[in-house]
């Protein structure tokens, strides 16, 4: 839903009162599975070919990335130099940096960059490819390879139009493992992440991409009664999966009308219930019989009882851990036993809801910062625990996202959270879960113990 | 045609919490809250865009325009909407009735599944007009010429314009609901206090469900309601002991507001399938429909109390069965008042009623206080009138199924028109 702000400043006579305030005007983002309309450019660091591999998986076309050298700017009329222009607007510019180990390098990292972003279209994608710096020996090739995330987070910033930039760090990545995440990154699926990177290691064989990867497949998401939860259960309904919408009984009637539109099952179940994962496995072997299993489970649920720490009691301190931390805890150590009807499956998605105050902290929100910091450490903690049963797990971190639960935020906070970030607007719903459903998709299978920032690039919690 | 038995078993239910007339619901209709408890229903068990066999319910308090009300309410709600639907109406029997339907057609192979229960609203009761006004406004529709209507409207006086609400009363009689059970609790002997004790029983019992999460899988909140609105889990012997009695009159009066069922407002479904239809979809298999009983009394010049026809109802089941009244792990006896439940445990125990009203050598013996409505009743959960079958069904197969394999429970309902509606569970 578009807020008063976006409506006023995409009108015509808005534009100009905005215009003229020195407000900024959010572009309209492109959304959902669908390819930038424009052509993409691939650029590579000598004679790096993963993104080539990949983008001819994908089907992807790709036109030439232009090159800004002495050489090939040219002269205007007012005798300024100009670097080459390419015919028509960009829908991204892919470029491969896996191979930079050398300052010099990085020259031809602006070199590609500097006409693609001068001619990139609305909704347009960076996408820089870089290798883990932890993976490359040397310490000026560790340097480089870190200092290719200074250049897309500056990008981030500098990108107009709704445009993204992001950078994906790979360690003997195949074009296959690297698939699913470069398709994520170009469609209108990461409309609302810029400037984050993303690690991609290696497993071997991964499925290829699919429209609907979730065919058959069970995915219990908490919290799914309204908000991020309930754009959650949609995603995945939508890419073919059986939907468990699990919240509070006192919930039960929205829960009701989720878990009906998509075709799936209503749980009524408080997840601090000490019982919680025993029962979700024990709705899932009963409803959908005894050998089903689990492919994602979605940890949503989550509450926040904001106060300054001065003024904070045990019991909000609490509650806001038990519900946000304590019990996908417990929930997970129930579904992953592997004898479990109902349970988790092997090569199973576990994903976690953080956010950026726990990124960054937020005045406030001590009880809620520690509960989804700590929703960050137990991904680092388990994954690499589960890794041998192809199990992945992973969070994002949402930003300012318009739900009941920022609705809550004061006005002016609100306005400003909403704006101050790369792409100018509150996120949504869809936003979040777009990114949970590339986490949880079969080809995100080398994707694991990753935390990805959903939020525009906002300069809060940042 | 095949010759396999087929088995009715109950799958599961679920309700919205009861409301208090005038309170949640006040401004709901029977088709809103019917269509959230089908919702509901349906969420629960993943029917959503799914053909059921037939869905069965009905509304005691109900207006004209509602004649297709179950109907109405399958088309508002995420079933397939090629799913039949049908309203019966028993007084306060038509819950149970509508299961009891249901289930035969299920064990006669006429459908697979289907939905049972019902709906009430004390709220959002109809009005009639009254016979004057009705007879004018008829002759005015029908006349001809400007100057026959107004002769015909002419015709009401001003007392015709009172409207008539439906009044909780016996039409052959004209005596309340009331004043025919203070007349049986009376004639029973049934105490004060031993219908207070009842009422505070109820009250704890169903309070002690509601903490437990007993409703989590049978209850789906209705604007905003989460729980039973006329439940009052701090209520005791000495807090009933305080009020005055409403029905009857002077000493042996007995009756009060605190151990009579208060107007409500509600919906309350049962969802019931053949057993190997249920399995091969995954869906629970909870209790089966044994059998079932309806009888009626002769309430008007016959003597017996109006509420009393459970009390006949129950051996004839028991005699078909070859069943005691205690072979019973559980039984549910609706509450319509504290003493309709006592006046009917005293009846099954005295050896006059037995021999001259039942035609019995021995009477049926006591019922095992400890298993009678184990997690509250009427009194506290409120009583929507055609709502109640599918309340009490529902929970009750819940009951049996966690007490295991073979258990058995007994359903008693009594219903206006001195009638009652019983029915046997057993857990599969
Ligand atoms: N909205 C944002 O901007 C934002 C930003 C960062 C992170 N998040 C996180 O995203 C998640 C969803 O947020 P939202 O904005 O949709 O919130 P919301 O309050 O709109 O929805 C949260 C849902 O979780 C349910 N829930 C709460 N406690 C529960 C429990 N014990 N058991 C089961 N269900 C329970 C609630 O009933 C509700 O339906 C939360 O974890 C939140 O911390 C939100």
């Amino acid at each position: 839903m578009a807020d008063f702000y976006s409506t006023l400043t995409r009108s015509p006579l808005g534009k100009t009162v905005t215009g003229s305030l020195g407000l900024p005007q959010p572009a309209s983002l492109r959304r959902g599975r669908t390819l930038p309309e424009r052509p993409v450019a691939l650029g590579a660091i000598g004679a790096a070919g993963l993104a080539a591999q990949t983008l001819a998986l994908l089907g992807v076309d790709a036109v030439d990335a232009l090159l800004d050298t002495p050489e090939t700017r040219t002269t205007d009329d007012e005798g300024k130099a100009r670097p080459p222009a390419y015919e028509q607007r960009l829908g991204g510019l892919v470029l491969d940096a896996t191979a930079a180990r050398t300052i010099a390098d990085l020259e031809t990292v602006r070199a590609l960059l500097r006409p693609a972003l001068r001619s990139m279209g609305s909704s347009g994608r960076v996408v820089v490819l870089g290798v883990q710096p932890e993976a490359v020996d040397g310490v000026e090739a560790t340097a480089v390879a870190q200092a290719l995330e200074g250049i897309v987070r500056s990008v981030g910033k500098e990108m107009r139009s709704g445009g993204t930039a992001n950078l994906v760090q790979v360690a003997g990545t195949s074009a296959q493992e690297l698939a699913s995440t470069l398709l994520f990154l170009l469609e209108g699926r990461s409309a609302y992440v810029s400037g984050q990177p993303v690690r991609i290691g290696t497993v071997g064989q991964v499925p290829a991409p699919e429209a609907r990867p979730f065919e058959g497949q069970i995915v219990v998401v908490t919290g799914a009664a309204r908000g991020i939860g309930a754009g959650i259960a949609r995603v995945f309904a939508r890419d073919g999966a059986t939907v468990v919408a699990v919240d509070v009984p006192a919930a039960g009637q929205p829960l009701a009308a989720v878990a009906n539109e998509m075709g799936g099952t209503a749980l009524q179940l408080d997840i601090t219930a000490p019982d919680a994962g025993r029962r979700i496995a024990a709705h899932v072997a009963g409803r959908y019989g005894d050998g089903s299993r689990i492919h994602a489970v979605v940890h949503n649920a989550g509450i926040t009882r904001d106060k300054l720490l001065v003024n904070t009691d045990e019991e909000r301190w609490q509650s806001v851990l038990e519900v946000n931390l304590a019990a996908q805890l417990r929930i997970n150590d129930v579904l992953l036993d592997p004898e479990l009807p109902g349970g988790l499956s092997d090569g199973g998605r576990i994903v976690g809801v953080a956010s950026t105050s726990g990124i960054a902290g937020n005045r406030g929100q001590s009880n809620y910062a520690a509960s989804k910091a700590g929703v960050i450490g137990a991904v680092h903690a388990l994954a690499p625990l589960v890794a041998h049963r192809g199990i992945t797990v992973n969070a994002v971190a949402p930003g300012f996202i318009e739900t009941e639960m920022t609705g809550k935020v004061p006005f002016a906070t609100r306005e400003f959270a909403r704006r101050f970030n790369s792409v100018q607007q509150g996120g949504r719903p869809v936003d979040v879960a777009e990114a949970i459903a590339w986490f949880a998709d079969p080809a995100s299978a080398a994707v694991t113990g990753q935390v990805l920032r959903v939020c525009g690039q906002s300069q809060i919690g940042a | 045609m095949t010759s396999i038995p087929r088995t009715a078993v109950i799958v599961g239910g679920n309700r919205i919490p009861f409301g208090k007339a005038g309170g949640a619901y006040a401004a709901a209709s029977n088709q809103d809250m019917l269509t959230a408890a089908l919702d509901g229903l349906v969420a629960r068990f993943g029917l959503s865009g799914q053909r059921l066999g037939e869905v069965a319910a009905g509304a005691v308090l109900k207006h004209s325009r509602d004649f297709n009300l179950t109907r109405e309410a399958v088309l508002g709600s995420a079933l397939d909407p090629h799913t039949p639907a049908y309203d019966l109406q028993q007084a306060c029997g038509t819950g149970l009735e509508t299961v009891i339907q249901v289930s035969n057609k299920i064990t006669l192979g006429q459908i697979d599944s289907g939905v049972a229960g019902g709906v009430d609203s004390a709220s959002d009761a109809p009005i009639a007009v009254s016979e004057g006004l009705r007879k004018a406004l008829i002759k005015a529709g029908a006349a001809r010429t400007t100057a026959q209507r107004l002769k015909a409207l002419g015709a009401i006086r001003p007392g015709d314009l009172t409207p008539e609400t439906p009044r909780n009363a016996e039409a052959r009689t004209g005596l309340s609901m009331g004043e025919h059970q203070a007349r049986t609790a009376k004639e029973w002997g049934i105490t004060r206090e031993a219908q207070d004790e009842l009422a505070a029983a109820s009250h704890h019992r169903l309070a002690a469900a509601w903490d437990a999460g007993f409703f989590d899988d049978l209850a789906t909140p209705f604007l905003r309601l989460t729980r039973d609105q006329g439940l009052r889990p701090d209520t005791s012997v000495e807090k009933l002991a305080k009020l005055s009695p409403v029905f009857g009159k002077g000493e042996g009066a007995t009756l009060t507001a605190g151990n009579s069922t208060p107007l409500s407002d509600g919906a309350a479904l049962v969802l019931l399938a053949e057993q190997e239809w249920a399995r091969a979809r995954n869906l629970p298999v909870l209790a089966r429909i044994v059998d079932a009983e309806v009888a009626a009394v002769d309430y008007v010049g016959g003597g017996e109390g109006l509420l009393m026809a459970p009390a006949y109802a129950v051996p004839r089941l028991l005699a078909r069965q070859g069943l005691s009244l205690q072979d019973f792990d559980l039984y549910e006896i609706h509450e319509a008042f504290a003493s309709t439940v006592l006046a009917t445990l005293a009846a099954w125990e005295s050896p006059e009623f037995t021999r001259d009203r039942l035609g019995l050598e021995a009477p049926l013996g006591a019922v095992d206080r400890a298993r009678l409505n184990v997690h509250g009743s009427s009194l506290a959960a409120g009583h929507p009138f055609a709502a109640t079958g599918g309340r009490i069904v529902a929970g009750l197969a819940k009951m049996l199924s966690e007490k295991g394999p073979g258990s058995r429970g007994l359903v008693s309902i009594c219903a206006a028109g001195g009638q009652g509606v019983v029915a046997i569970l057993e857990a599969v």
